[in-house]
Parts: structure tokens; sequence; C-alpha cells
């Protein structure tokens, strides 16, 4: 189809879908009003559980299971990633050991590399480990994580960012958070008779050990989503850096 | 302003979907994809607050209480940032694929599957 | 406890088992040799089939429906709760069964098929395989939409999976970006549906959106959370990236596509339609909007289907067309029509499934795809063919296969409905696509027909740079890959003969509809009222002879296209006016990601309208 008849469709296509949307959304409650029915339930139910941050009680002990389809979901494109960059037999055998130097980094981005590098990993150990009582949790801190070991490549060699990376043992710190996650699942039938359920003591609101299995599945999310997003870009900086185009164009 | 969150987060899906059907480079597509996300997460956000309410994290000092705004649809937000980052891994790294094997990323010029 | 007992809780068991699976081979899987980790993910699906299966034998003591709240979050007093549902009722139950089994001998075929594979590709359809089963048993909307999205990320992996062939993963591209887009529509409806109703259980919603009653809102929920559904299901016109994906993604990932992963995208549309949106909602709006949209589906996915060389985009197109059929019997929105579209859809996922097993079979003993270029080249072949027959006969819903006793108790229920012209719809579309699967088996194996003209480039996709999927090529076609083929025929067989097996189907489909019975049920744990009869799941007179007549057509249709050379110029001259219109639905199905998100919009405004305007 040419681009003139793919705008014309789109404009009539879309036209039509902005009419619709407009009358629907206006009947809907406005933006800032006060009935809330979910919220009141999930609150008392956090409460109830012992557990301060309430969306960590509906992610991990309310509607525990979407989390975890949402983690499978995570790990599922790490390995389709790992599938669709893994190299072919030809790229294999023609890459060099070792993928050479790199650019020149200035000095002053090499200091405050190495600051903010253990900083980050402590700010992201603190909001996995305190995912129960402040915002942020298990998703949050395992990004913060694995980008901030990502900073040893902003500020330096690609070659520095690679002995830090064992890929391997990434892959099955990912796989342990996983099924640690599917294991207190079951863990949930043994001892109390349904799925996920919250087995653990709850302690008491606001304190470090409170929530039951929230905390737990916290960090086993955590891991997961450290190694795993240090896998990924694992695999997209193999394909830039060591076959194809990168090689031409490194920093 | 009774509506206007409603309204932006119809915008970023439409102008979400415009991008794709005007692009001319994969890695553009992609993107505006992760546009049209952006629209979900407005409405969800936009659904869930109260004026005058606080956060739904109590803390260590605070006392719970119910004048906060929606926990759910903080949740629901959080797991669709999640779908978002893991769809636009998978598709950027077809698009990388995709310029080795083509030498091109622009959709005009892709021309294996017609009929 | 009825919500947590035994079987209640191999419900999420179901789901998780592959995702740990999946996790494990990851792991342990570079270090084992192949055979193990084949075994391995052979007997996870095949287990998790066993489990569905007692699920499904067990709904019958449990009410019809095994409920399982998780996390012990049972419903309160006041019919609330926070918690997740998943509902195991026949249908669901059944569906769940259909996905394991069909992934099982998909796997098994692929033992001997691949050669090698790599750590991937297991734990990648394990992590499909729990996609497919969350979608189909859970009982909360966004729930759904999470594993809608673990479905498709695994499935975009598998399609680009032949990373050195150029097309696959532009194939997988366009097949990620239209998908995603169509869920993020699902999700913005879903969103515009809590924030009225305020709960996301489905059982729940039913109560919550009856109170709400019809407005424009709801026709703008409903349109947008049917948008991704509509999308997987591949109705026209957002179907173009089904061809583009089946015609790239190996063999036993298309027996899943076909055969089970686009049919639960019109369970999705049913099931939130029947539970949630019919109270709401009148009947003539839904049914006149999906027999148009049916309609359409079917015809340009059988025509299309008639045009194509590429074997497998041939089977794909044909898919297409019996979804619109599936959409119509659905649409009748009566017992007699769902239990027709279900149990054409078990029938077809054998057939279907098979023939694209012998279509990779093929493949891999001559590299090629492309009917013309295979022209004759199997006439030493003794068994296949007579597969490929059966299957194309079973496509053409021939008596006494399963897809013909589900076209002819959704033809009964058409007439029922006052539609006296949809019979005529469902022989004609099934004659056409297993027409077109007839022509290929008769040309590529029997050398039948005059030799066809010219091998040049016309505005088709050929099939002849396909990637063969095996390093050699097979001297014998080995066990593993015969007897799934064997299996799935006889299923298909067996669903129009064995009298049990319709009967549950009926039972299933009759449930299914009763809305009241699936809240009550989830909610309090109470029965519903008692349902009147259930439909009537014999063969019908008219039904065998109008099975009889579209076996006939399809051969008819088959020699037709052999043979056309041999007309008198006259007539070729007719059927040349036809090529007009027919180039032009031709050149929409360009390949261009731009183009299917024009027409995805003009789609969803197509269906705002054709529900919206009705009830204005």
């Amino acid at each position: 189809m040419t681009r003139a008849s793919r705008y014309l469709l789109f404009f009539v296509g879309g036209g039509l879908v902005v009419v619709l949307y407009v009358w629907g959304v206006v009947g809907l409650p406005t933006f800032g009003s006060t009935h809330h029915p979910y919220r009141d339930r999930a609150v008392s139910a956090s409460v109830a559980h012992q557990t301060a941050n309430v969306v960590s009680s509906v992610n991990f002990d309310q509607r525990s299971l979407d989390t975890l389809g949402e983690e499978s979901i995570f790990f599922a494109s790490v390995i389709g990633a790992a599938a669709l960059l893994r190299p072919s037999k030809q790229e294999r055998e023609a890459s060099e050991a070792g993928s050479g130097g790199g650019g020149h980094v200035m000095a002053s981005t090499r200091f405050i590399g190495y600051v903010v590098f253990p900083l980050t990993l402590l700010v992201g150990f603190d909001v996995v480990a305190h995912g129960h009582l402040t915002p942020g949790g298990g998703f949050q801190g395992g990004v913060i994580l694995a980008t901030g070991l990502h900073v040893m490549y902003v500020s330096g060699k690609y070659e520095a960012l690679r002995k830090l990376r064992p890929v391997t043992a990434f892959e099955h710190g990912e796989v342990v958070g996983a099924l640690a996650f599917a294991g207190l699942g079951f863990a949930g039938v043994g001892v109390s008779g349904s799925f996920l359920a919250n087995v653990l003591p709850f302690g008491s609101l606001g304190s470090f050990l409170s929530s039951g299995a929230v905390e737990v599945l916290n960090v086993a999310v955590g891991v997961e989503i450290t190694c795993g997003v240090i896998v990924l870009l694992s695999h997209f900086f193999e394909q830039a850096m060591e076959f194809g185009h990168g090689k031409a164009a490194k920093r | 302003m009774r509506y206007y969150p409603y309204f932006v987060a119809g915008w970023l899906l439409l102008i979400g979907c415009f991008g794709i059907v005007r692009s001319r480079n994969l890695v553009h597509a992609v993107v505006s994809l992760a546009v049209a996300q952006a629209g979900t997460y407005v409405l969800l956000l936009s659904v869930g607050y109260q004026r005058g309410a606080t956060a739904p994290v109590f803390g260590s000092t605070q006392k719970p209480n119910l004048n906060v705004v929606d926990p759910v649809v903080q949740a629901l937000t959080l797991t669709d940032i999640v779908v978002s980052a893991t769809v636009t891994a998978l598709l950027l790294a077809l698009a990388m694929q995709i310029a080795k094997r083509h030498g091109t990323v622009d959709p005009d010029q892709l021309s294996t599957l017609e009929g | 406890m009825p919500f947590s007992s035994g079987v209640a809780n191999l419900l999420p068991v179901i789901v998780v088992v592959p995702i740990a699976m999946a996790a494990l081979m990851v792991s342990i899987g570079p270090y084992v040799p192949r055979v193990l980790t084949d075994v391995m993910a052979t007997m996870t699906a095949a287990g998790v089939a066993a489990l569905a299966a007692v699920v499904a034998a067990n709904t019958e003591g449990h009410r019809g429906r095994v409920v399982s709240w998780l996390a012990g979050w049972k419903p309160t007093k006041g019919g609330s709760s926070v918690g997740l549902v998943l509902v195991g009722d026949r249908m669901s139950a059944g569906l769940a069964v259909l996905i394991a089994v069909l992934m099982a001998l998909a796997m098994l075929f692929g033992w001997k098929y691949f050669d090698d594979i790599g750590g991937h590709f297991h734990p990648l359809m394990l992590m499909f395989l729990a996609g497919m089963e969350g979608f189909a048993l859970s009982g909360d909307i966004f729930n759904m939409f999470v594993f809608f999205e673990l479905m498709g990320a695994a499935a975009y992996a598998l399609t680009g999976f032949k990373t050195e062939d150029p097309s696959s993963l532009q194939g997988s591209l366009n097949f990620g970006v239209i998908n995603s887009l169509g869920a993020y529509f699902s999700l913005t409806g879903i969103g515009i549906l809590y924030a009225v109703t305020g709960n996301l259980q489905l059982p729940l919603l039913a109560k919550s959106v009856d109170e709400h009653g019809l407005s424009a809102l709801v026709v703008l929920a409903f349109v947008f959370i049917m948008a991704g559904f509509l999308v997987k299901a591949a109705m026209v016109p957002l179907h173009f990236w089904l061809a583009d994906a089946h015609a790239v993604a190996p063999t036993p990932v298309c027996v899943l596509f076909s055969g089970v992963m686009v049919e639960l995208g019109v369970y999705g549309v049913a099931r939130v339609y029947w539970v949630v949106f019919e109270g709401a909602i009148p009947h003539h709006a839904i049914r006149g909007a999906f027999v148009v949209l049916g309609t359409l589906t079917a015809v340009v996915g059988s025509v299309m289907c008639f045009c194509q060389r590429h074997v497998k985009r041939l089977l794909a197109y044909s898919t297409v067309g019996h979804v619109g059929l599936f959409l119509v019997a659905f649409a009748m929105l009566d017992d007699g029509g769902t239990a027709g579209a279900a149990l054409y859809v078990l029938g077809h996922a054998g057939a279907k499934s098979a023939l694209f097993l012998l279509a990779g079979i093929v493949l891999n003993r001559y590299g090629s795809v492309d009917e013309k270029e295979l022209f004759g080249r199997g006439k030493q072949a003794r068994f296949l063919p007579w597969l490929w027959v059966l299957g194309g006969l079973a496509l053409a819903a021939c008596p006494p296969f399963g897809t013909g006793l589900g076209k002819d108790i959704a033809e009964s229920a058409t007439l029922k409905a006052g539609y006296e012209w949809l019979p005529a719809l469902f022989v004609l579309v099934s004659a056409v696509t297993a027409g077109a699967v007839l022509r290929a088996a008769l040309r590529i194996y029997f050398g039948l027909g005059d030799r066809p003209a010219e091998l040049s480039q016309s505005e088709s996709t050929s099939g002849s740079e396909e990637e063969p999927e095996v390093g050699g090529t097979l001297a014998k076609v080995p066990l593993t890959m015969q007897i799934p083929i064997v299996v799935l025929l006889g299923g298909s067989l067996a669903l129009g003969v064995a009298p049990g097996l319709a009967e549950a189907v009926g039972k299933a489909a009759h449930e299914f509809i009763d809305r009241g019975g699936y809240a009550s049920q989830a909610v309090t744990n109470t029965a519903g009222a008692p349902l009147p009869h259930v439909p009537d799941m014999h063969w019908t007179t008219l039904g065998v002879v109008l099975g009889l007549a579209s076996a006939a057509l399809a051969v008819g249709f088959a020699f037709l296209a052999l043979y056309a050379q041999r007309f008198p110029a006259a007539i070729r001259r007719g059927a040349a006016t036809l090529g007009g219109p027919l180039r032009v639905v031709r050149r929409a199905h360009s390949g261009h990601i731009g183009d299917y998100v024009a027409w995805l919009l003009v789609g969803l405004a197509l269906l705002g309208a054709l529900v919206g305007v009705p009830v204005r």
C-alpha cells in the first residue's frame, strides 16, 4: 500500500476510534474522585497482614500470581533475547578472542564512576530490602543494581565490565530467583493449603521483620531481576561489540 | 481538568499508533510502541488518584488510614512497566538482527512477506 | 473446604509447573545431553496434560466448576475479595488439556526433527505453555492480560527463532508489534472498566457491570478489551500478522499457533462477553457485529488461502477462514452455536496441527514449501500422501470427522437463529480452504495437474527460500514424527464418532453461557439455578449432507485449480475479471507494519460502529 492510502486508512479509522473514546471517557468518574472501593479493601487487607507498603502487599500477597506471571514474562524475554541474539556459526568463528580497546575516558568520568558505583549498589540493596516498608521493591531495586554494575562500562572499558560479569553465574542466579518464587508458592500449598499463601510470621506493622512472605518474595524477585537484566544487556553488548557493526564503531 | 488526564492517555495511545504508521525505521517503530504503552500508565494512574490523599505507603511512622490513592492501579502499572521493558527488549533484539541480515531497518524496503 | 480443596490447588500448579521446569532447564540444559532435555520437556507437557485431565474429570464432582481463590483470599460475606481467582469449568479445563496435549505432541515431533536447537527452545516452549494455560484458566481480567503477554513474549521469540532467515525476523517483529499494540488497547479498556466498577475479577465484574448498565463507556470498554483478543484471534482486518508468523516459525511452533493459540483469542472474546458484558450489551448488537465480522474474516481468509503457493501461508490463511466460522458460531449466542464452535475448534486443532507437521516433513525432505516448485517431487512417498488427503478431508468437515459434527451443530444453531444463508458460508469456506490443501497435496505427492507455467515471482511469497530446519534430510520419516500426526488425525476423527466426547463438549458449552452460575459459584460457592436442556450433539441428516457436499466441492475446487489451463479461453477470461479486486486484497497484505496498525484502527472503528450504533 502506498503511504497516502495508509494515512487515509489511519485517519479514517483513528478518527472514529477517537470519537468512540471521547464519547465513552466522559462517563468515567472525574479525575480525583473519592470513590475507590478496591483501595479500601486492599488497604485493610494489607494492614491485616502487617505490611506497611500497600503496593507491595497487593503485588506479593494479594495478587501474587500476577507478579509471578510478570516475572515469568521477564524471564521468557531474557531467554528470548538470548535466542534471538545468539551468534551464528560464522560469527562465532570469526570473532577474535578480545574485542579490543575502547575509546579514551576522561579521568573525571572515571573518578565519578568509582564513587557512584558503590553508592548505586548500596541504594539498590536498600530499595530491595525495604520493599515492604518504603516505596520500591524487588523490581525497582533489581534494575538499580543491574545498572549500577554497568557504571563500570560507562566510566571505563567494556573489558572491565566483562571481568566483573560472569554471565553463567548470573544466569544461574536468575534461575535461583525464579525457582525461589515458585517454591514459596508450593510451600503455601503445603503449609496452609493454598497456593502462594502468606505463610511466614507477620510480625508488627512498620518493623523490618514484618509482612511475612512479602519480604522474601521481594528479595527473590530482586535477585532474579538483577541477574536477568545483566544477562539481557550482556547479549546486546556481545552482539554490538564482538560481532557485526559494533566492531567498527567502538567507543 | 475533570477528564484531562484521560484525554492525555488517549492522545499518547493514538500518537504511538501514528508513529508506527508513518515510521521509516524499525527502532523508531518500537519506541512508538513504548509511547503507546505510556498512555496506559497515564490512564491507570489517573484512574486511581484522589485529591488530597497521600501515598499508599505507611513506612515505619505513619498510621494506616484510608485517605490514600489507589494502590491497586499502582501495582497494575508496575506490572505494565515490566511487560513494556521486556517486550521492547525482544523487539529491539529483532530489529538488531534485521539490520544485520537485511542491511536495512526501513519497513518500506523490507519486502519478503508480501501476499 | 471447597475453595481450597486438593483439586482446586491443581489449577495454579498447572500454570506454575511449566515455569519452574523452564527455569530449571535454563540452568541445567547446557550440561545434559540433548535426549534428556527433550524427554524432560515432553514429560513436563505430558504431566501438565495429566493434571488438566484430572481437573476436567473432577468438574462433575464440583458442580461443573473447580474454583480456586489464590493465597487464601476467599470472598467475604459481602461478595467481594482482593485476591485472584482461577476457574476450571468444563470449557477451560478442556482447553487446558488440549493445550498441553498439543504441546507434548509438538515437542515429540521435535525430537528427531531439529538438528541442533541449543538451550533456548525448550524453556521458551514451556513458558509458552504456561502462558496459554494461565490465560485459559484465569478468572480475573488483568490476570488474563498478564498471561496473554506471557504467551506473546514466548511466541515472538519462538517465531523469530531461525535468526539466519531474514523473513523470519520480519515476521516475528510484525507479530510482536501488532499483538502488543492490541494488548495495550485491551489494558486501556481494563483500566476504564476498573474505574467505574472497582473490580478486576470476572465474577465480581459481572455484577458491577450489570449494575452500571449500558452506556457509551461500557461500549468503549468492550471494544478496547476485545482488541487484544481479536488480534490474537486474527479477525479481519486484524489478521495480517498470522500468515507472516506462520510462514517463518518452526513447524512445532506453528502447530501450537494454529491449533490452539489463535482459538484462545476466540475463547477470550466469548468468555469476557458472556461473564462481564452480557447483562449490559444486548444480544442483537453483538450478534450483528460478529456475524458481519466473522463472515468478512471467513471470506478473506479462504480467498487468500486459495491464492497461496507457500504451503505454510496457505494453512495459515485457512486458519483465518475457520476463525471466521468460529466467530459466526459464537455470534449465535446460544448453547448450540457455542457447542458447535467448541467442537469445530477441537476437530480443527487435530486436522490443522497434523497438516502443519506434514508440511514440516515436506520442508525437511525437499528443502522448500513452495507448491509450484515441489510439483511431483513426492511421488515415491507411500504413506504420507494419504495422511495429507485425510487431513484435507478433515478440514473440509467431511463426516465422520469431528470438524463435520461441529459444523453440523453450528449450522443448526444458525438456522434456528434465522440466518438461512450461513450454512452456505460454512460449506463454501470449508470447501475452498480444504480444496487448497488437497490441491497442494495432489500437486506435490501425486504430480497431478498441469505443470505450473512460470516459476517466476508473482505477487505472493514463494516458499523456495525457506531454510530447512534440520541439517541433513531424513531418509525415512522417524516414528517420533509419524506418531503425532496419526494421533492428531485420529483425535479429530474420534470427536465425530465417539458419543461421550461430543456430549461432554455440549455440557461444557451449556455451562459456558450460564453467567449467573459462574458468578454465584465463584463468589458464594452456591449453585446457580438449574439449567434447561443441554444441546443435542448428534449428527443430523442435513449436517451429513452438507458435510459430504463440502468435501466433494473441495475435491472439485482442487481439480479445477490443477487443470485450470485446459478450460476454454472464454471461461478463463471470465475468471480473470475477478483478478482486479483480488489483486487489491492481495496487495493489502504487504508485510509492512505501518499498514497493519492502520488496519487495526479501522477494525476497532468497525467493531465500535457495529456494536455502538444499534444500541444508541
